[in-house]
């Protein structure tokens, strides 16, 4: 990394500590997916990464190469968008899977569908 | 305008998508990226999408704004339970609150912002009875969590309204 050394003083403290922060919450979410316990909670973990992570990161990015090319650069807005939206169908997905099988299994403290199936009439 | 442009949002979104990757406003890129933008909205057409017409661009960054400091303030909080480690064990949970949200979009928009706040994870949305079942990770008050999906359902309501 030779660039580094390019950058002003200012630049390179601030560049620094938005990448340390952003790193630091992403092991943060990390850590909470090995330490809790169900897998509900661990649901909530890896969106640490995801949003404020990337969002850290990503800014730390921008002010990088802007200040390195001295001109606007945006694009790394769409890594940012990109991971914000997408997120949500992994996550929905590995929601519902675990329901369905909680609700099969009987499993203790799931919530019951919330309509139940349509009983058949009986001939 | 109809016909060349099914989706206007759309196309003008891939427009920008564009010219972001390629870091230009050549008139090249903006020709290639218009017959792109145009393309892949017929393309989507066939995909029969819901439409809807976002029109209250203010109240749209203002919600915008309000978002991003939920995200950072429950990134915080996530982070700081996740430290707290085992001696207190979240106090995680589920809950159901009833959403009256027609326009599709503004749903998975709301899916999208329950997903980035960390904290509340959206699990299941009965379409039927409009009910939306979500499991929230540190529930020290039910009404705080409820009031806060009915706030983000209110502003869409009102930006898609």
């Amino acid at each position: 990394m030779s660039h580094v050394t390019d950058l002003p003083v200012w630049a390179a403290i601030l560049v620094c500590g938005l990448t340390v922060l952003g790193a630091a919450i992403a092991l943060i979410g990390s850590v909470g997916l090995l330490r809790f316990t169900s897998f509900y909670e661990r649901l909530h973990a890896p969106t640490l990464a995801t949003s404020g992570g990337v969002l850290l990161i990503c800014t730390a990015s921008i002010i990088c190469f802007a200040v390195l090319q001295s001109r606007w650069v945006f694009h790394e807005i769409l890594i940012i968008v990109f991971v914000l939206v997408t997120t949500p169908m992994t996550l929905m997905l590995l929601g519902q899977a675990a329901l369905y099988r909680d609700r099969v299994e009987e499993k203790h403290g799931v919530p019951l569908k919330q309509r139940p199936p349509r009983e058949e009439p009986v001939e | 305008m109809r016909t060349w442009f099914p989706y206007p949002l759309l196309s003008a979104g891939l427009l920008a998508i564009w010219l972001l990757l390629n870091q230009s406003v050549a008139p090249g890129t903006i020709l290639m990226g218009s017959v792109l933008a145009t393309g892949l909205g017929w393309v989507t057409l066939k995909l029969g999408l819901a439409r809807s017409h976002p029109r209250r661009v203010l109240l749209m960054l203002r919600f915008g704004f309000t978002i991003a400091l939920d995200i950072i303030r429950s990134n915080l909080a996530v982070a700081a339970v996740i430290l707290r480690g085992r001696r207190r064990p979240p106090n995680s949970g589920f809950l159901t609150v009833d959403i009256d949200l027609d326009d599709e979009n503004a749903l998975a928009l709301l899916a999208c912002v329950m997903t980035a706040t960390p904290g509340t994870a959206w699990l299941e949305y009965d379409r039927l009875r409009k009910s939306l079942l979500f499991h929230v990770l540190d529930m020290e008050n039910e009404r705080v969590w409820i009031d806060t999906v009915k706030r983000y359902e209110a502003a869409l309501k009102e930006i898609f309204g």
